[in-house]
């Protein structure tokens, strides 16, 4: 795009597209997914979800400073980080499924760089007329009117993306007081960077660079093309049907020679990527679809039946190049390679909600003293001092009792406590969502095995209930 | 070979050839890069600036110091420095608050015990280990038994003037006699005491040595040790019928200990720390597992504390 002209053959100036505008079945499509994901990502942060007094109260936030990540009635500490990892196998397997039954739905309907895009082309439309108002406007030598209306374009896109990008932010920080801090000029200083990066992303991203984000730089449509078989469905020119083109008055003449294609273009001048569907599958081609939609339309006003560009399975094309009738949709749908996916998407699903469901909201954990190892007390018996973590994952105080399991004879205190008050438990309340360190003694009768392997116990004293064990190992001279 | 006639031009490249050959392998003489050759020269003009701002050449006893004065121990010192500076004021505190009340300032008491914990690192851990564990002869500072006393105050003032400091008036002293060196008791005597320790420690069952050992106990050895044995602080004289034995419980290092006598030392440590140091020090010991509570009434006998 900004190498000077002829410098070398290495690189492809950039050819502008300007698609027009067009209206249809998968149009109305996209316009109502781009609204559904564009609510989605503006508004979640803003939800509130109860969680009493001592967690934050916004339904998804990634609490980064405090190490913890809330979705609606989940929270997911730094250890239980194998969630999150399952949710990224879920959504990588969820795009292996949705790309074997329906191809790039991903590129064409739902991902940002799309959705923003799109955003983008109808202000362009706004701003500067359609797709032949726009190419003339391009071509046109630089005039106030021209400025202003390049002005007008930019300020809305800026706008656009400092709406993007500001959104973003509130997903990390509780987002009305975010929102306050941020105009007030309190915030963190990443949060103006955060902000800054994302903004100037989504106006270079949506606004300049579109297509060729999808054509040069995402690996992704190298990624779905490899996945994408001959029961895949792709936005598929019907060639058997279409060839040869000619004009309707032509085709009058000469009935037998023309195909159903009457070369109007018109899926060149809507393709949002500027690639012409008629060369065939390509890597260019997000399967948006809205060349259907301009062809359908076309083949309505010539009285030709709808469909000359349409989803198609590569299978399905070779049968209907035979004269076959096309096959149900569900069929091309639900099959092995789809079924599998799904399953073991679900699979994952299940397993993750199971262990969801039955995680321990309480834990402990014990780091033996190895310097001294143990010592003898004055009254012969032998102490050994464990640094022991109690981990309260829920948002509450919670009342604990310490025990040790598999050491006859044992005493424990803490640091906080003289011994004469050692007994066979120690009880804690443990802070609301958070680690209570405890340093532990543990004195027991010096005869006994040199290493004795017993556990740390802790049980949750409250209504609830629950707890956990640790092993441990007690050592003598 | 450097002649001008042995050069000959690369056809391919139209480069000058070096002139050696091996097995038909020829060298092109290629200019250096530009950029290449300047970068060179500018190394060498840093590299004399280097040499004229900072230490560079060795001298035989010296070395050439460079204008800019700087050293790696210098840029060492700022830094220790800054950081002495940076925690002055919590040094402050901590040396104008007294010892008994630093439990009630956890803040303070927790920066006191970490410090203290640097500082053991330095100074203490010579003679009573990294981890405080002690030696034959040198104290574990862990366990919960104390010649001179387990409270706050008590290990600080131990720590300020050290135990058998010479030449040092407020030092810690107790001046076990060398029984049977010095006469005192004879061998048969010494023999018997030490069955009698035996037995009071609950290592040997009575026999008829340490049923002639107890009177020879409460005649020398009670005045210091008590009349059953179990130590009195004020004197630095040790419970000898616990488990924990400084030289060891076995008869023959009692039996040393009874006809020698022991004159371990620590230091005084007021003329080489500071106070606040050696506040810390003493958080940090009694930070271990074997502090005593501070006594209520600071005029009573140590002996009579209570004991965990």
């Amino acid at each position: 795009m900004l190498m000077p002209a002829g410098s070398s053959d290495l690189y492809e100036k950039r050819k502008g597209v300007y698609p027009k505008a067009v209206d249809g079945f998968y149009r109305r499509l996209k316009w109502a997914i781009m609204a559904v994901t564009l609510a989605i990502y503006w508004v979640t942060p803003w939800l509130r979800w109860d969680r009493g007094p001592y967690a934050p109260d916004q339904a998804v936030l990634v609490d980064l400073a405090h190490r913890r990540f809330y979705m609606f009635a989940i929270e997911i500490w730094p250890h239980e980080f194998y969630y999150v990892a399952g949710l990224l196998i879920m959504a990588g397997i969820g795009l292996f499924l949705v790309t074997s039954a329906v191809g790039r739905a991903w590129c064409g309907y739902a991902c940002p760089q799309t959705v923003w895009t799109d955003l983008y082309q109808h202000v362009e439309r706004f701003t500067d007329g359609d797709r032949n108002a726009q190419i003339r406007l391009a071509k046109a030598p630089w005039s106030a009117a021209k400025i202003a209306r390049r002005l007008a374009k930019w300020s809305i896109w800026l706008g656009i993306a400092f709406a993007t990008g500001g959104a973003w932010i509130f997903y990390f920080a509780d987002a009305p007081r975010l929102s306050h801090d941020f105009w007030a000029g309190s915030a963190a200083p990443v949060a103006y960077a955060t902000v800054a990066v994302l903004t100037a992303t989504t106006l270079l991203l949506g606004g300049f660079m579109r297509e060729q984000v999808c054509i040069y730089m995402c690996p992704w449509p190298r990624i779905q093309t490899a996945m994408l078989d001959e029961k895949s469905l792709v936005v598929t020119y019907k060639d058997w049907r279409g060839e040869q083109r000619g004009s309707v008055k032509k085709a009058q003449a000469k009935p037998d020679l023309f195909g159903d294609c009457i070369d109007c273009n018109q899926c060149v001048a809507v393709c949002p990527t500027g690639i012409d569907i008629r060369e065939g599958a390509q890597v260019g081609c997000i399967t948006c679809a809205l060349c259907i939609d301009a062809c359908d339309k076309v083949m309505a006003q010539v009285g030709r039946p709808r469909g000359l560009i349409d989803y198609c399975t590569q299978e399905d094309a070779e049968a209907e190049k035979q004269g076959a009738a096309p096959r149900p949709v569900l069929k091309t749908l639900l099959r092995p390679r789809t079924l599998a996916y799904a399953a073991v998407w679900l699979s994952i699903g299940a397993a993750m909600l199971f262990a969801l469901g039955a995680r321990t909201r309480i834990d402990i954990a014990a780091q033996q003293d190895r310097n001294p190892i143990f010592v003898r007390l004055s009254d012969g018996a032998i102490r050994n001092a464990y640094m022991v973590k109690v981990r309260n994952m829920e948002a509450r105080p919670r009342p604990v009792t310490v025990a040790v399991e598999g050491l006859p004879g044992a005493m424990l205190w803490t640091d906080a406590m003289p011994r004469e008050q050692a007994a066979a438990t120690v009880t804690a309340t443990v802070p609301a969502d958070s680690v209570a360190k405890l340093r532990l003694f543990i004195a027991a009768p010096a005869p006994g095995p040199q290493r004795q392997d017993f556990a740390f116990t802790v049980r949750a004293t409250d209504r609830e209930g629950g707890g956990d064990r640790e092993p441990a190992r007690f050592e003598r001279p | 070979m450097a002649d001008g006639q042995d050069k000959k031009i690369d056809a391919a490249t139209g480069t000058e050839l070096k002139g050696h050959e091996w097995d038909g392998i020829a060298e092109l003489d290629t200019p250096l890069p530009r950029w290449w050759l300047w970068t060179f020269y500018a190394t060498i003009i840093f590299a004399i600036g280097y040499v004229i701002a900072y230490p560079a050449i060795p001298m035989l006893h010296d070395y050439t110091r460079g204008m800019l004065g700087w050293s790696s121990r210098g840029a060492l010192d700022k830094e220790l420095a800054a950081r002495e500076a940076e925690i002055a004021p919590l040094r402050r505190a901590i040396a104008d608050t007294a010892i008994t009340d630093l439990p009630g300032k956890p803040q303070l008491m927790q920066a006191a015990v970490e410090g203290g914990r640097a500082a053991f690192k330095v100074h203490c851990v010579q003679c009573h280990g990294s981890g405080a564990a002690g030696a034959k002869g040198y104290p574990n500072l862990n366990d919960d038994d104390w010649l001179w006393g387990g409270d706050l105050a008590t290990i600080e003032k131990t720590i300020t003037d050290g135990v058998r400091n010479p030449n040092h008036d407020a030092t810690r002293v107790s001046m076990m006699p060398a029984f049977g060196r010095d006469q005192l008791l004879t061998s048969a005597q010494v023999n018997d005491v030490v069955a009698h320790v035996r037995v009071i420690s609950r290592q040997d069952k009575a026999s008829a040595a340490s049923q002639r050992g107890t009177q020879v106990f409460a005649d020398n050895c009670a005045v210091c040790h008590g009349p059953d044995g179990k130590g009195t602080r004020a004197l630095g004289a040790p419970n000898l019928t616990d488990g924990i034995w400084l030289y060891g419980g076995d008869a023959e290092t009692i039996h040393e200990t009874v006809w020698n006598s022991r004159q371990g030392v620590m230091p005084r440590w007021d003329d080489k720390l500071d106070k606040a140091t050696i506040r810390m020090l003493a958080t940090y010991v009694h930070s271990l597992g074997g502090g005593e509570a501070t006594p209520v009434d600071e005029t009573a006998d140590n002996e009579a504390t209570a004991r965990p």
